[in-house]
């Protein structure tokens, strides 16, 4: 019997263990497996449940949800509503961002910059909000300070209105985008840019042959995670803004659905718009990358 | 370093300080508001309060339970960062060693919580847990916040592990180390620094997460940060000192674990993951 064990061994070739073994898959493969059903239990599941429920409406045919939202202007202008708050912002917070990110880079303590910057992301929205409203209000500070340099004679009116949702984008938006452009910005070999300025190029020149095609995909990525940040604007939209007018942003309506009508339904679809506008305007931006210079960049210096 | 001295360039110098001082003034006054009005007696049309008093503190924290709304916190926070811990270290350490067909898509999976901002998800994710009861419980709260933390720890993770040389723990196993042992007396005296890191940051970042919580909590599953967004949004029906003492606890609470935090990791890791190792 002991001298067949290993004949048969050959006949069949190596193990199931083994071959498997080979492709990578072994004890501590499995270690990935709780993670994994976790997500597809809470994330997949759930997006495939909501994507299902969203063409089983209360009433009518099975696009009937998605008929209501594109007739009704009180859902479709969310939309609208939500880019007119989300791209400007954005926009604004990329092009303050890039310049600051290269004056910062030159600094030698920015560690208490970014700590300043920190706060608002980690605070998170709705204090900001709460501060807001407070301070930019008519008796606020910000208001008080313009009329005490003869600035403006009236308080102006920055809260429950669209001013008031973009000052809180812009403040919990801006360190985002910040970080993010500087860790890019720092990562590439300061000896490109000095091989620029040793042939004659000035600082403009610099930026604009040097580095903007260099970063330009980093920037493309840093634009989209603030946009999807953005675009998914919620409590400030409410607490600061105008919820039944300008700033009635599409989380609003998903909400309103979801939670005031009950209509789980007419939720999902609103979800599932809002996912498809926010993917269509990464996969536009991130295809835009590729038509700028991938590559090697960032030196030695890892 | 290259220097310019043209008048241009230092115009351009000093109109990006202005912005950034400018930024960083709005933000600290936006912050001051919230404190001074926090101790003001009363504080209407003019710069600064009549008088001082710390009994909004003593009147919000009755009146909003603050007792019980931060032992909730806590306890979600806890449990939140205790599991995403277990599932997302031991799932990164099976990315990082090991090569394997569909290990990309997981990784899209892992990532795509992330990327998809969580009202996105967080809608169709309360459905289903209003529809199996679990939201409005302690449990279902977690269950919520957990989504795009464990995808948040595997991501910080991968990196960390990745630049452990496999050496020592092939060395470890040579000399008869059982799986366990491994674990115990090499691994984890290598990864502390990550976990930590990544669990800090998972911490701060799930105090503050606002939208899950909000959209599967129930009244006795309130965190802090959701107790605050009702209190701000039926403002009128107390006086705003007291909302704004309670925005003040939620501050203090906050600022109390990112300086902590701030300890172990770099700033900019908050935002940008796994960018800056400290292996540098």
């Amino acid at each position: 019997m002991d001298a067949l064990a290993p004949a048969t061994a050959i006949e069949h070739g190596p193990s199931l263990r083994q071959r498997l073994a080979a492709r990578g898959f072994d004890a501590v493969t499995l270690l990935v497996i709780p993670a994994a059903i976790f997500s597809l239990l809470l994330f997949v599941y759930p997006f495939a449940f909501g994507f299902i429920l969203s063409f089983e409406p209360k009433a009518g045919g099975w696009l009937a949800n998605y008929q209501r939202f594109f007739s009704d202007s009180y859902l479709y202008d969310t939309i609208a509503n939500t880019l007119w708050l989300s791209v400007p912002t954005t926009l604004v917070n990329l092009l303050l961002a890039v310049p600051i990110a290269f004056r910062v880079r030159l600094m030698r303590h920015q560690r208490l910059l970014t700590t300043i910057l920190v706060l608002p992301i980690t605070l998170g929205t709705v204090l900001v909000a709460e501060g807001l409203l407070n301070y930019l209000g008519p008796q606020g500070w910000f208001n008080r300070t313009l009329m005490t340099f003869g600035l403006i004679s009236q308080p102006l009116k920055l809260v429950h209105n669209y001013w008031g949702v973009f000052a809180s984008l812009v403040i919990t938006g801006f360190p985002f985008t910040f970080l993010l452009t500087l860790s890019y910005v720092t990562g590439i070999d300061p000896a490109l840019e000095q091989a620029g300025a040793t042939l004659g190029a000035n600082a403009w020149q610099r930026f604009r042959h040097i580095y903007l095609p260099l970063l330009m995909p980093g920037f493309a990525i840093t634009f989209c995670l603030s946009f999807v940040q953005a675009f998914s604007v919620f409590p400030s939209a409410v607490l600061l803004g105008e919820p039944a007018g300008i700033t009635r942003v599409i989380s609003i309506a998903a909400y309103q659905a979801a939670f005031e009508e009950y209509d789980y339904s007419m939720a999902s679809a609103v979800a599932m718009i809002m996912g498809f506008v926010q993917l269509a305007i990464v996969v536009a931006v991130l295809a835009a990358r590729g038509l700028f210079y991938r590559g090697p960049a960032s030196g030695a210096k890892g | 370093m290259i220097r310019d001295t043209t008048i241009g360039a230092k115009l351009w110098a000093a109109a990006i300080w202005t912005i950034v001082g400018f930024f960083v003034l709005n933000l600290l006054a936006m912050i001051a508001t919230v404190i001074t009005s926090s101790f003001a007696t009363r504080w209407l049309g003019t710069w600064l309060p009549v008088g001082w008093t710390t009994r909004w503190y003593s009147s919000a924290w009755s009146e909003f339970q603050l007792w019980d709304v931060l032992m909730v916190t806590f306890q979600v926070v806890g449990a939140v960062v205790l599991i995403s811990g277990a599932l997302g270290v031991t799932a990164a350490y099976a990315l990082a060693r090991r090569d394997f067909a569909g290990k990309r898509l997981l990784v899209l999976l892992f990532l795509l919580p992330l990327l998809i901002p969580s009202i996105t998800f967080g809608i169709p994710l309360a459905t289903v847990l209003y529809r199996t009861g679990l939201a409005g419980t302690f449990w279902g709260v977690v269950a919520a916040n957990l989504v795009p933390t464990v995808p948040f720890v595997i991501l910080v993770m991968i990196p960390f592990i990745e630049q452990i040389d496999p050496k020592i723990e092939a060395a470890a196993r040579v000399f008869g180390a059982n799986t366990f042992k491994l674990f115990i007396h090499v691994l984890l005296p290598l990864l502390l620094p990550g976990i930590l890191a990544a669990l800090l940051l998972v911490l701060v970042r799930t105090i503050a997460m606002f939208e899950l919580t909000f959209l599967v909590a129930g009244p006795t599953s309130q965190t802090l940060v959701v107790a605050l967004y009702y209190a701000v949004f039926a403002a009128g029906v107390r006086a705003v000192q007291s909302i704004d003492a309670m925005a003040v606890v939620y501050m203090a609470t906050t600022l109390v674990w990112l300086i902590i935090a701030l300890r172990f990791v770099n700033p900019t890791q908050i935002v940008t993951r796994a960018k800056q190792q400290p292996a540098h």
